[in-house]
């Protein structure tokens, strides 16, 4: 039961910043824009929620700051692909060059004199599992209820999120927006008002998504801290169907193989840590594939119908 | 007054032209104004970063060993891009193929006459380079998975092989521990032109030529224009959409696989860390600023070089860091983009009454 519950704990640590992005890429999909940009916003808001903390010792201004600039990276994204009516995957594409780029400089430069100026390998404040006393050492509840304000956040958000896409009239609004524009248009939405909105959202959440990782689950600031978390939460919105509740689904599985890594890695295991560490790679792709095939044979379409395409509007 | 947009026919002759170097205008812009900020003269550090990157013939060369694999790959990315295959798994092909020319030259030099050892390397290395990318090809075409998280995901894959390979098993013995293969033999070198620029130069604008040629004035660079423009359409010309493209995203992985193939033959001569510096996604920024035009890439293959070699430089000469090349080259797509709005769409003033008067004609 230990074994469990320890898993457990470092899965849900481990997900926690993939519910973010997940849910915040579920958005912006369904609003029609596919946001490729999220691996350069997760950077981003990582390098710059760390040196506000470290800086100013403040966590609540190293937060505000992260969703500052995800939703400013994201805003590109929107008026690239909304008002110029950009591709958006190459858009996407280029906020994730961007954001490496400009997340590597910043890393390389806004460290103090003395580090080199540089910011890797320096400690700052972080957030720190709740102290929940005796519950500590309650199975599975201990390992659910001892984390963090990030992950505590993902209690909240989840239900939250699948409640205003299913239980309101925005919700309702934004859905329509995704499958048929047009219509949504008909309906009074302002529906490119409505793509910038759920665009910067999105951003927001995904950049907190990375703060979480610099501020609570590395912690610290390292040149490659995503690992491509960005790109796997791409699929894991496929893998939700585009559901926030379903969310949770995708980050447990690969909150889960983080946590077995890790493990293994402990035990000292005769296995490569090579092949340990491909697993998240190989398993997004063997999960793309099943879910892809399972739509074929189910013959469902999970995506928005104009997920991907500007929307011109016709004169009326 | 409003502005309407009209998507255009074919695209616009001058914009295609045009916006590549406003873009380029407006990322030294961009970046002047980030260096103002932190302190550091703009006019300064681009003057110290042209010189490092073009300056002197040594320079140049330098310029030249960044631009062989960035035009190569370019290409590659550049003939998926054209049929809608988001190939961003140029940085994985190119490993996996430097991984499979290492093995070649390795491990099968010992008893594969001197003569067809680099030949060999080449085509093997290709074949590896298609072979990565045969995969979400396949994946794609078969069973429809979004090939733009495969290609991504085998790119980690990819770069942890060769990791696995020079930690572990093909090691060099007589390396005092630094993690990496033994040095390749001489017979599998490829001969340098000038510095450490390599023979992979000419086989880059090769390339480029040729694919020009392919897709400009043969039968099958006409089936891919129209399955680029419209899969459909294709399909009713009795166009085989699947087959081809699995045939031309096996040519771009074998394309992104020559540059895998220069840079161990040509370069490091062995196996080792850095085998690829980000070449398979600076690919990207080149495929696009070249607006995908196989003659175009070979020059703005150079531009993106002397970016990465005039960023080094400027650490070393100004202490700035020298992902100042990266930080550039990600802000240039931006206008490029944006830009796009003019190549692919008419925008029309019209008063109140005209808009009107179109929406009723249907105009």
């Amino acid at each position: 039961m230990g074994l469990i519950t320890s898993l457990l704990a470092i899965t849900l640590r481990a997900g926690t910043s993939l519910v973010y992005a997940t849910i915040g890429e579920t958005y912006a999909e369904r609003a029609g824009i596919l946001n490729l940009g999220l691996e350069g916003i997760m950077l981003m808001g990582a390098v710059s929620s760390f040196a506000t903390a470290y800086y100013t010792g403040s966590l609540a201004l190293a937060i505000i700051v992260a969703l500052g600039v995800g939703g400013l990276m994201a805003l590109i994204h929107a008026f690239l692909s909304v008002t110029m009516k950009a591709n958006q995957v190459v858009s996407g594409l280029s906020i994730t060059l961007f954001g490496t780029g400009f997340a590597s400089f910043l890393g390389q430069r806004l460290g103090p004199a003395s580090n080199g100026y540089y910011l890797v390998g320096l400690t700052g404040p972080r957030f720190t599992p709740f102290d929940i006393g005796g519950l500590a050492n309650v199975p599975i509840l201990g390992a659910v209820l001892g984390q963090d304000i990030f992950t505590w956040g993902t209690y909240l958000l989840i239900p939250l999120a699948w409640f205003y896409l299913y239980r309101t009239r925005n919700g309702l609004s934004l859905r329509a927006i995704g499958e048929n524009p047009r219509t949504a248009d008909a309906m009074g939405v302002n529906v490119n008002r409505a793509k910038y909105g759920y665009t910067i959202f999105g951003g927001m959440l995904t950049a907190l998504g990375g703060a979480h990782l610099a501020l609570a689950y590395t912690p610290g600031w390292s040149e490659n801290i995503t690992g491509g978390r960005g790109w796997i939460v791409i699929a894991l919105v496929i893998f939700s169907m585009w559901n926030p509740a379903r969310a949770i689904t995708g980050a447990l599985i690969f909150g889960g193989i983080n946590a077995v890594q890790f493990r293994l890695q402990a035990s000292g295991t005769n296995i490569p840590a090579a092949f340990l560490n491909m697993l998240p790679y190989l398993t997004t792709i063997v999960v793309l594939v099943a879910i892809t095939w399972w739509e074929t044979l189910s013959k469902r379409v999970g995506s928005p119908a104009s997920l991907g395409t500007a929307y011109v509007r016709e004169d009326k | 007054m409003t502005l309407v947009f009209e998507k255009r026919k074919t695209v616009s002759k001058t914009a295609i032209v045009v916006v590549p170097f406003i873009s380029f205008a407006v990322s030294l812009v961009l970046t002047g104004v980030l260096l103002v900020t932190f302190g550091a003269n703009p006019f300064e550090t681009f003057a110290a970063m042209f010189k490092g990157a073009f300056g002197s013939g040594r320079a140049f060369t330098e310029t030249l060993v960044k631009a062989i694999p960035l035009m190569l790959t370019g290409l590659g990315v550049a003939l998926a891009f054209k049929l809608r295959f988001w190939n961003i798994g140029a940085e994985g092909q190119l490993t996996l193929a430097g991984v499979a020319a290492t093995w070649v030259a390795v491990y099968w030099s010992p008893w594969l006459p001197a003569p067809i050892l680099l030949p060999m390397l080449v085509l093997v290395g290709c074949a590896a380079g298609a072979l990565w990318a045969g995969i979400p090809a396949l994946l794609k075409t078969s069973l429809k998975v979004d090939e733009t998280l495969v290609t991504l995901m085998l790119n980690y894959v990819a770069i942890l092989i060769s990791q696995f390979l020079y930690y572990g098993p093909w090691r060099d013995p007589k390396g005092f521990g630094f993690p990496g293969t033994e040095m390749f033999p001489k017979a599998a070198w490829f001969p340098r032109i000038a510095g450490r620029a390599h023979i992979g130069l000419y086989f880059a604008l090769v390339a480029a030529a040729v694919l020009w040629f392919v897709l400009q004035r043969t039968r099958w660079g006409f089936e891919l224009k129209v399955i680029g423009n419209s899969p459909k359409a294709a399909r009713y010309q009795g166009i085989s959409v699947e087959r081809n493209i699995l045939l031309a995203v096996l040519l771009s992985g074998a394309l992104c696989g020559l540059a895998g193939v220069g840079e161990v033959a040509g370069i490091s001569r062995r196996l080792q860390q850095g085998l690829s510096l980000g070449y398979g996604y600076t690919a990207i920024i080149v495929a696009w600023m070249a607006q995908l035009n196989p003659l175009a890439i070979p020059f703005v293959a150079i531009i993106m070089g002397g970016l990465l070699v005039g960023g080094d430089q400027v650490q070393m000469v100004m202490g700035l860091p020298s992902s100042m090349g990266l930080l550039m080259q990600g802000m240039m797509l931006f206008p490029m983009l944006a830009g796009s709005l003019f190549t692919e769409y008419r925008i029309k003033r019209m008063t109140g009454t005209q808009t009107r008067e179109a929406a009723r004609g249907g105009v």
